[in-house]
């Protein structure tokens, strides 16, 4: 089985399957802790609009609350980088589609070089950051590290594909380089099969937990 | 061991806790390290409810949490930032609670937190949290770090490793009822003297009332005009009340120590006297840390709701505002307000104290970063007991200072008679020209004659 073949075959298959369960997993897990009852008066009972604001409006800088703005303002750069190369670019879109059926109109290739550049150097930016800054120093470990490099494999091994210009299935019959699309797939399989057990996974709890706090402090008139 | 005998209790110094110890016994108990150490690992894992296991799985090491803490900005140190406070609790939970706690252990990757450890962590988690929750604002996951270290106090006290001043007064509000020896019979003498004093009727243990009015101990020892305060608003407002000799206290010294069985005999002690007068309100006294422990935690720990209301004074009076009941007259200059952390920011009523305000007719100059992101006066969470904390805490208050000195206020209130006492410390440590007062008080003596 050539490489190319392996990765876009059983590799993607396995990988989507531990990122799907692992990740079904930590969140049984999670939400089978026991919870606890709470029998305060409540000073408010919008606690659904209260956990979906909260969702919202985390994803803005606090209010009153200083924080290190560089470094949120490099977050906010890099993950709007990583969506749009994730979700914009052409090839991708094709990906997705051959699997599930479901494809959009791609975003243009220019603006895809740019998302690519700012989402690149916003990651080193932030691996900077933690490697400097002395408190992320001591906050940080092995998974930080090391989803740091399975969010940035991806990133490169897909520039060194935009060389060569893409074109869709129908019109080429083996891709420009297929060793290197192999690579770079397997980089992305990489970043599937570690998603559910490290701090990737704040894809999918980020919205959990924002939500119990959400419900938890609007019960209570508490801020958030 | 700690004991009353060996740990007297200080009232010379304008921070009320005991003596300082000539001897520390940061430690409780002769058990083993491996015994305290495991009986901590037990008291982490039973609190780690679907919430706890959530904010445990979702922190994505960002350090945004560093910088809202006063007690980070007061030394720099990384170890003071929030979320690192709880690297115990959250290597126990990984170990025993997560979704790989199998692979934890087998590959040994997350170490059952070591007694060593955990005397290491008792500075972080008693001597710089003021469980003010500050942080949460900050954290772009939302995770509750104030009520992690609450949790992981529980496993402290489990293992027997709580600090020596904060043990002896939770031991002694257990024991006496209250932490600086407000006794029942110190209380009932401090009334006839207050009745005597001041004229008022402050009553006692009536069989039957509409409210029953509770005290924090330092209103008791120190601030005893907070009583007469609430006597004179209460008869002004024609209202049905008392106090009761079986349940008075509302500080909970159990919550800060970290035993849970202390947290819920203080406040059932509360519950049945507002339940043995049919009591249809409990008021709640100027103390923040009170609040939380009995608006938000009261009815789990009586294991059903309350078959009355909860009122913080300020909320009380804001209701009084509200309807109509209460005018007052005219308080000449401006004032600035300090937000209690557990009343405003953690429990909801961050208008009440402005509605009383409002009333007041006062010119109320907001601190920068008020309200809800209000700076914490760095003394809550039982900090302010602490000797060993002091100096930290200083420093920690140094922001509050300059918070208050940028409104250019004339006077200065809150209505927290804990923050009060460490804003009178602050105040007597730096010669600070500022002096605090209960906002209680302020509206007792503007009603009208």
């Amino acid at each position: 089985m050539e490489l190319l073949e392996f990765a876009r075959g059983p590799a993607l298959a396995a990988s989507a399957a531990v990122c799907v369960l692992g990740l079904a997993w930590r969140l049984y897990v999670v939400l089978g802790r026991p919870a606890r009852a709470d029998y305060s008066e409540p000073r408010r009972s919008d606690l659904v609009a209260g956990a979906m604001r909260t969702i919202f409006a985390k994803m803005l800088p606090p209010r009153g609350v200083k924080v290190r703005g560089v470094a949120m303002a490099n977050a906010y750069l890099y993950h709007a980088g990583l969506a749009l190369v994730a979700f914009g670019f052409a090839p991708h879109i094709r990906f997705i589609e051959r699997y599930t059926g479901i494809g959009w109109p791609a975003l243009p290739d220019p603006v895809m070089y740019v998302a690519s550049g700012v989402a690149i150097v916003g990651l080193v930016i932030a691996l900077i950051d933690r490697l400097s800054d002395r408190v992320l120093r001591l906050l940080s470990g092995f998974d930080d590290y090391f989803s740091w490099a399975v969010v940035m494999l991806p990133l490169l091994t897909g520039m060194a594909l935009i060389d060569r210009p893409y074109q869709p299935a129908p019109q080429a019959a083996t891709p420009v380089s297929p060793g290197l699309l192999a690579i770079h797939l397997l980089s992305l399989e990489l970043l599937l099969v570690w998603l559910p057990f490290g701090k990737l996974a704040h894809a999918a709890l980020v919205f959990v937990s924002r939500w119990r706090t959400g419900a938890d402090f609007t019960r209570k008139g508490a801020a958030i | 061991m700690s004991g009353p005998d060996l740990d007297p209790l200080d009232f010379d110094t304008p921070r009320f806790t005991i003596r300082k110890p000539a001897v520390r016994y940061d430690q409780q108990g002769d058990a083993s390290d491996a015994e305290r150490s495991a009986a901590a690992v037990r008291a982490f894992v039973r609190d780690m409810s679907r919430t706890a296991a959530t904010y445990m799985e979702s922190c994505i090491r960002c350090g945004h949490c560093a910088e809202a803490c006063h007690f980070y900005l007061a030394s720099g140190d990384p170890a003071h930032t929030p979320i690192w406070k709880l690297e115990p609790f959250r290597q126990a939970y990984r170990r025993e609670a997560g979704p790989f706690r199998w692979l934890y252990r087998k590959l040994n990757l997350a170490p059952e937190p070591a007694a060593r450890e955990l005397r290491e962590w008792q500075e972080l988690l008693y001597d710089s949290c003021s469980m003010c929750g500050r942080c949460t604002l900050a954290c772009p996951m939302g995770i509750d770090i104030a009520g992690l270290v609450a949790q992981a106090r529980h496993g402290m006290f489990a293992a027997g490793l709580v600090p020596h001043e904060l043990h002896a007064v939770a031991e002694r509000a257990e024991r006496e009822g209250s932490p600086l020896g407000a006794t029942p019979k110190v209380l009932k003498e401090r009334i006839e003297w207050l009745c005597d004093e001041h004229a008022v009727e402050i009553p006692l243990d009536l069989p039957r009332a509409e409210v029953l009015v509770t005290l924090s101990s330092i209103e008791i020892m120190k601030y005893p005009k907070s009583i007469v305060a609430t006597a004179r608003i209460l008869k002004h407002l024609g209202v049905s009340w008392t106090l009761r000799s079986e349940g008075y206290e509302a500080t909970n010294f159990g919550l800060f120590s970290g035993n849970a069985d202390w947290q819920r005999d203080m406040s059932l002690r509360v519950i049945n006297a507002a339940l043995a007068c049919g009591a249809r309100t409990l008021l709640l006294p100027e103390c923040g840390h009170a609040y939380g422990a009995m608006r938000w935690q009261g009815a789990n720990m009586y294991g059903k709701p309350l078959p009355f209301r909860v009122l913080h004074v300020t909320e009380f009076l804001a209701d009084a505002v509200r309807g109509g009941r209460l005018k007052l007259k005219p308080l000449a200059g401006s004032i600035t307000f300090h937000d209690p952390c557990q009343v405003s920011r953690r429990g909801g009523a961050t208008q009440a104290p402005r509605e009383v305000l409002a009333a007041l007719g006062a010119e109320l100059r907001e601190m920068p970063a008020a309200g809800n992101a209000n700076w914490c006066c760095g003394g809550g969470g039982g900090v302010v007991t602490l000797h060993r904390a002091d100096e930290h805490r200083y420093r920690a208050f140094e922001i509050k200072m300059k918070q208050v000195e940028a409104t250019g206020a004339q006077r200065l209130a809150t209505s927290c008679s804990n923050c009060r006492l460490t804003f009178d410390d602050g105040q007597a440590h730096y010669k600070w020209d500022h002096r605090i007062e209960s906002l209680l008080e302020l509206v007792a003596e503007q009603l009208p004659t």
